[in-house]
């Protein structure tokens, strides 16, 4: 299928045109190549998955979407145009949002201002007028908190709105770090092992959350994750990643039966 | 609108309160639910016009008169407002709990032959689907929530808010039939038919009419002078006659608010901010609150600690008094008064007790020192004694006659009789008709002359005239010895302790009796972590032997207890364990009203309660656990069986 044309996937979505193409990327840390060479690209409305092994590289090439990492060689190509190095707010202001590993809220913030954190590229009106609380600055923040109560709804976080995100658990934290990364409206979301440390209840209820979003709102989605259970079933297409190399790319099943992929997972001695 | 001519003739039926409502209180607050975090109100005349798009969408989906209309889901406006619009086209209602596994649904439908149902959310659509081909006349279901649900076959799956569209394009076509269909409802018709979640056997659909709802909110709404000003939050299941009669029979029949909660989790918080008039609440819940109180006064620091402790300690001497109107001396009056500044206030806040003027408990016994505390910080708390077969009240205690140990005088209009083995038989317009398309039923529990059978054993009291319940009059039984057994009576005063979440006593024909026991994991929780006591989950918790040295501790208190009582002397507790998981609703050991299910339990548990009789000190058991979901796993355990002190009849003390 050519990369430009919209498809219906079983399951009655549609997935559009390419978004997002990494081209020919290297990353390297001094001697060290924790990318080499990579190219892939994200389709609108997809859920798209990054796995592989321990230090494969996968975190590395989510920075550089993020624009975290700046990559050596190699471009990423954003809404059809190429993309300068770019820092990672300018990155966010393109409309690409993301969560992270281990977890980064504000601790001692309620759930609400967390998430209404996340509105701040959708507020324009100067900090003076916010001071005083006027005209233009009082609708935005009405609007805005109108738009966070609809994802706190979506997440069923509504029982813990105005409890300090210190003292949440770990699973509900990273619901609350996903309702701030959904209320920036991105166009792609990012998401960084969502399902580690969790279990097998919490797990599927962030399944359940991931694909709600993409079908409800059309975001699209890329993730990393480790739990390959979970990448199967979520994603409508899979990059495999192992020792900084792309060997891998396609749908689950693709990816399934891929043997350098068998090989990667099970453990065999490279030379 | 033009107004249906019943508004102003005789008030017969719920759509035809509806009229008067709209017209009488059009713009007082009807419903309100959280959402988005706003409290989002209907007034009466949104309310009529809400149900009445409902309705039109309803006929136009082809709802006949006489169909059943299932209604699952939690408490929200839009399914009070489906009850009233399917009663408005002449349907009847069937709320069933929306937290029951699909196959109790199947049973359901399947019983009464429900073509339609009106349901929440995706995770109850899910369960309908999955049991549609054996529902024959099953055909339209209608959804409120429409998340996930995009990408399924609409055939004959509706959202909500689009039946209400199609029901406002089609006004003209159809308000005519509507308004006739409407104005056609009587006394007699029925109002909604409710099933019993039954300790025993295969749920009972209870038909109620119009006259048995309307006249108990009337009665019961008259003997407390509740008003159009009251505010009330719905948060029990939709399902339970209680609700019903709360948030339908008297919310119309008085015009008061009902007010929903954002979801089950934030119940609390809402109930804060609502500061319901009028509330109730099952024991359960007053237990965990009082528990969740007294935790977190004990983290309080120790001024505050103090100043509740010394309050808390005056309001037992006089709160109760007050409050019943008896002598106080001026002293100890401001005293409280003072107390009520600084403590009784601030907690009645927090618990959202400050505004109420009536509130009740029922279904089990609540515990004396939990009914106290609440009515020593001056909330009036009631117990009533209801069934759905009496469209709720049977007994209730008036303002000023309140005890922790009775349940109350004969509610307005009601007759009770006491037969010969104790058995409580009542007679009130609230009867209900029948258990539907089960004759034998209907004739073993109501009588030609209308007399119904509780099913509950017990007396009045001879000097004030209140009726005191003993237990289940099947569940009493009698010990080899042929003494009283009465499993509930001891049950009852294991439970009231914090720790003890649920208890279940056997004996019947037997020499002595035995007890299974549930911890409260709350309570013994907050005990371990206090106490450095590390586990890492219920099961351990449950047999560490310092948690079971405490139960043996109360059991033995227990004990003494019954002791006193020359009658049920026999059922102290010679032998207890506690249980390795928690009894569930979804394993089938208890109702969707968490009672237990004596006979359940006993057969699951076989092992282990020839264990408890044989005199083995450990069994080793594999338990079978259903999921939420409706997956199945095991539990395996080794137990440890315990021997309790018993005692020595009061009576035979007194002799020797």
């Amino acid at each position: 299928m050519s990369t430009q044309e919209s498809y219906v996937t079983e399951d009655g979505r549609t997935i559009g045109p390419t978004v997002m193409e990494m081209k020919n990327i290297t990353l390297r840390f001094g001697g060290v190549k924790a990318i080499t060479d990579i190219s892939f690209d994200i389709r609108e409305g997809e859920i798209r998955a990054i796995i592989g092994p321990n230090g494969a590289g996968k975190s590395s090439m989510l920075n550089v979407i993020s624009g975290f990492y700046v990559p050596q060689e190699g471009e990423v190509w954003y809404k059809g145009k190429k993309r300068p190095p770019m820092r990672p707010y300018q990155v966010a202001q393109q409309g690409i949002a993301r969560t992270f590993q281990n977890i980064a809220l504000f601790e001692g913030m309620t759930v609400l201002d967390n998430v209404m954190t996340g509105r701040i590229r959708q507020m324009t009106s100067g900090v003076f007028a916010q001071a005083i609380w006027k005209g233009k600055a009082e609708k935005e923040e009405v609007e805005n908190r109108e738009f966070v109560e609809k994802i706190i709804d979506f997440l069923e976080i509504q029982a813990i709105r105005k409890t300090p995100v210190g003292r949440l658990p770990y699973g509900l934290k990273k619901r609350v770090e996903l309702a701030r990364a959904l209320a920036a409206e991105p166009s792609i979301l990012l998401l960084d092992e969502p399902m580690a440390g969790m279990n097998v209840e919490e797990k599927e209820d962030m399944s359940r959350f991931i694909l709600d979003m993409n079908d409800e709102f059309g975001t699209t989605i890329a993730l990393i994750e480790h739990d390959m259970g979970v990448v199967m079933d979520l994603s409508d297409r899979v990059v495999v990643m192992d020792y900084g190399k792309k060997i891998g790319d396609g749908t689950p099943d693709e990816v399934r039966n891929n043997q350098e992929v068998i090989d990667a997972y099970l453990g065999v001695a490279h030379d | 609108m033009a107004q249906s001519s019943q508004a102003t003739g005789g008030l017969t039926s719920i759509p035809a309160l509806l009229q008067r409502n709209a017209t009488l209180y059009a713009e007082k607050s009807a419903y309100r639910e959280k959402e988005f975090g706003i409290w989002q109100t209907w007034t009466w005349a949104e309310t009529e016009k809400e149900i009445e798009a409902l309705a039109l969408g309803l006929i136009n989906l082809g709802v006949n008169e006489g169909d059943f209309i299932a209604i699952i889901g939690r408490n929200r406006p839009y399914f009070y407002f489906a009850m009233a619009a399917a009663q408005s086209v002449g349907a009847v209602p069937v709320p069933v709990y929306n937290d029951s596994a699909a196959d109790e649904m199947e049973y359901i439908l399947g019983h009464c032959g429900a073509r339609y149902a009106i349901v929440e959310d995706q995770e109850q659509v899910d369960k309908i689907i999955e049991i549609q081909e054996h529902l024959h006349q099953f055909e339209h279901m209608i959804y409120i929530d429409p998340r996930g649900m995009r990408k399924y076959d609409h055939h004959a799956l509706h959202e909500y808010s689009h039946i209400q569209a199609q029901g406002r394009a089609a006004y003209d076509e159809f308000i005519t039939d509507l308004k006739a269909r409407r104005e056609k409802l009587t006394y007699d018709d029925t109002c909604v038919m409710l099933y019993t979640s039954g300790t025993t056997g295969k749920p009972k659909g209870v038909v109620l009419s119009n006259r048995n709802v309307i006249e108990s909110a009337k009665n019961s709404a008259e003997f407390d002078n509740l008003g159009a000003g009251e505010e009330i939050l719905s948060y029990l299941p939709m399902a339970w006659v209680g609700d019903f009669i709360f948030s339908l029979g008297q919310a119309y029949w008085c015009g008061f608010c009902v007010n929903c909660p954002e979801s089950a989790d934030t119940m609390m918080t809402d109930l804060r901010e609502i500061g319901p008039t009028y509330y109730f609440a099952p024991p359960r819940i007053f237990e965990t609150q009082l528990t969740s109180v007294m935790i977190r006064m004990e983290d309080a620091g120790n001024l505050k600690r103090k100043m509740f402790h010394y309050f808390m300690a005056h309001a037992k001497k006089v709160g109760g008094k007050i409050l019943d109107g008896k002598p106080v001396g001026a002293m100890d009056r401001l005293k409280y008064a003072l107390g009520d500044v600084f403590v009784y206030g601030p907690l009645k806040d927090t618990l959202g007790f400050g505004r109420v003027r009536v509130g009740y408990t029922a279904g089990e016994a609540i515990g004396p020192e939990i009914f106290e505390f609440y009515r020593s910080l001056g909330i009036n708390l009631k117990q009533l004694y209801g069934q759905t077969e009496a469209t709720v009240f049977i007994t209730v205690q008036p303002d000023g006659e309140v005890r922790a140990d009775t349940v109350g005088v004969p509610a307005p209009d009601v007759e009770i009789r006491i037969e010969d083995n104790g058995e409580i038989y009542y007679r009130s317009p609230g009867v209900f008709v029948e258990y539907y398309n089960n004759p034998e039923s209907t004739a073993s529990t109501k009588d030609a002359e209308g007399w119904v059978a509780t099913g509950d054993a017990g007396f009045f009291e001879p000097d004030s005239g209140h009726l005191r319940i003993i237990d289940r009059a099947k569940d009493v039984g009698k010990m080899a010895d042929g003494s009283m057994f009465a499993p509930k009576y001891v049950e009852n005063k294991l439970k009231f302790y914090p720790d003890i979440l649920e208890a279940v006593l056997f004996g019947n024909g037997k020499e002595k009796c035995v007890a299974f026991i549930n911890i409260d994991l709350t309570a013994v929780g907050n005990w371990a972590e206090r106490n450095n006591v590390a586990y890492a989950s219920y099961q351990e918790l449950a047999g560490h032997p310092k948690v079971l040295d405490t139960i043996q501790s109360h059991v033995e208190a227990v004990n003494e207890s019954v002791a006193q009582d020359p009658m049920l002397s026999g059922c102290q507790i010679h032998r207890f364990l506690v249980l390795h998981k928690e009894l569930d609703a979804d394993d089938g050991e208890m109702t969707r009203t968490r009672k237990v299910r004596r006979v359940i339990v006993a057969d699951k548990f076989n092992d282990l309660v020839e264990g408890l009789y044989d005199g083995s000190t450990t069994v080793s058991t594999k338990t079978e656990v259903t999921y939420e979901d409706g997956r199945k796993g095991s539990i395996s355990a080794t137990l440890d069986l315990r021997d309790a002190k018993v005692f020595p009849t009061a009576s035979k003390v007194a002799a020797e």
